[in-house]
């Protein structure tokens, strides 16, 4: 396929766009990446997401598809035979990775968000310990989706699948929290599978040279927190 | 139906349009179940167990496997008994297409609908009744383009069912809580689609009493007011 039939319109640091990313690689797609410019927001983006005005947006043929998940399974549908199956084949698995796909964006990733804009001490406390609630729901469901198969590297069996994509993707600014809070969230004491998981996750083929090192998050992280401070 | 379900239990509230989004489903599809009407303010052992994360319905169980989420419910119903009535479409952008309007259904249309109702300064509902409007314009734009009789094309589909909560909750809700929102003359598409949906013969048999829906709503606006 031309390269030029696929654009992924996204920004570097950001997590969802991450998803779409991987999904590509997984598949082996040739596409184009736009660096949206924001400030103000590019027409591509305002004309291609007029909902949301959010990255990341996939146009492939010359038709926008917004949100991350649903970009993910538009990309599994569309290129099948392109490589592994990125959804599970059993419908009951399926929805459970929807489930816990849904839940990281509905409950982790806001929660994770919130930490930095926290209104005090106890406000703080409270995201961290929501945080750490919702990785020892994840570890438990790893635990428990890796005990059924033979394969126990990823939450997809012996490739990464849609929930490793869904919550893989949020590693990076997982591990900026750690750093900014001095909590550790996320290690051998507290979360054993994820631990090892997010480690083989890291190094995946379709995943290695995508996504953002942390570091480079810190910095992002710090120019934002700047911008945002009330001066 | 002549094929096997399996057991399915189904977790629901009589009033609640999610729980009744999964009813609408498993019916279109024909699937047999066993119902179980919870009372939210005393929940059952079985929705603790099956949903201990949320505590919320909708849940469906499937021979013993539960799942909780109305969407993700949707899609497996959809997926799992596959031989008949299509809820997704099937090429992978029309599917892409209905997956983006029900969660935007869920994210925005549904909260700032509830939100306008709920609201009673004056001028804070005057942004919520406009933040519900913009909302609402989109998905009228939606069948303004496509010109179909519902989402789904001839047939309802994912987000007909997602948009069930426009066609039959919202008005009771503007007449309870003195709302004005979705007029013929601004949404004259959803106001044709709220007929055609309302009076489909599987979602009219459906979808819970008027009165009593009502009658709740406005002891609610009273207490507010």
């Amino acid at each position: 396929m031309a390269k030029s039939e696929v654009k992924l319109l996204g920004a570097w640091p950001s997590p969802f766009v991450l998803r779409a990313r991987i999904a590509l690689n997984i598949k082996s797609v040739d596409y184009e990446f736009l660096e949206e410019t924001f400030q103000p927001k590019s027409q591509l983006l305002l004309q291609s997401n007029p909902v949301y005005k959010k990255i990341p947006v996939l146009i492939h043929e010359n038709k926008p598809i917004c949100e991350s998940l649903i970009i993910v399974q538009y990309v599994d549908d569309v290129w099948s035979s392109g490589g592994p199956s990125i959804l599970p084949a059993d419908p009951y698995d399926r929805a459970i990775a929807r489930f816990w796909a849904t839940y990281v964006d509905d409950k982790l990733f806001p929660a994770m968000k919130s930490i930095a804009g926290a209104k005090g001490e106890e406000e703080r406390k409270r995201l961290i310990k929501e945080v750490e609630e919702g990785l020892a729901l994840l570890e438990d469901a790893f635990n428990k989706i890796t005990s059924k198969g033979n394969n126990k590297l990823f939450f997809g069996g012996d490739q990464i699948g849609y929930l490793d994509i869904a919550f893989g993707s949020l590693l990076g600014w997982l591990r900026v929290t750690e750093i900014t809070t001095g909590v550790k969230l996320f290690d051998q004491v507290n979360t054993p599978g994820l631990a090892n998981w997010a480690e083989r996750f890291c190094a995946h083929a379709a995943v290695k040279d995508v996504m953002p090192h942390t570091h480079k998050l810190l910095e992002f992280a710090k120019t934002l927190m700047t911008k945002l401070a009330p001066i | 139906m002549a094929e096997d379900c399996g057991e399915v239990q189904f977790f629901g509230v009589g009033g609640s349009p999610y729980a009744r989004r999964v009813q609408i489903a498993l019916k279109l599809k024909g699937v047999k179940y066993t119902y179980f009407e919870e009372d939210l303010r005393n929940k059952s052992e079985l929705l603790l167990k099956y949903n201990p994360i949320y505590k919320k319905v909708p849940v469906l169980v499937h021979n013993g496997k539960p799942l909780a989420e109305s969407l993700v419910i949707l899609e497996y119903i959809d997926e799992n008994w596959n031989k008949n009535y299509a809820i997704l479409p099937q090429h992978p952008y029309d599917k892409a297409m209905a997956r983006f309007w029900a969660k935007f259904i869920d994210e925005k249309c549904i909260p700032t609908v509830v939100k306008a109702a709920w609201t009673i300064q004056n001028e804070e509902r005057e942004k919520a009744i406009q933040e519900a409007t913009e909302a609402l314009q989109f998905i009228e734009n939606e069948l303004k383009r496509y010109n179909h009789k519902f989402f789904g094309g001839d047939t309802i589909g994912l987000v007909d069912i997602a948009a069930s909560f426009i066609a039959y909750w919202l008005p009771l809700l503007e007449e309870a809580a003195d709302l004005t929102l979705l007029t013929v003359d601004k949404f004259p598409n959803l106001h044709k689609w709220s007929q055609e949906f309302t009076n489909h013969p599987v979602v009219k048999d459906n979808l819970p009493p008027r009165n009593g829906l009502l009658g709740f709503y406005k002891a609610r606006y009273a207490a507010l007011k």
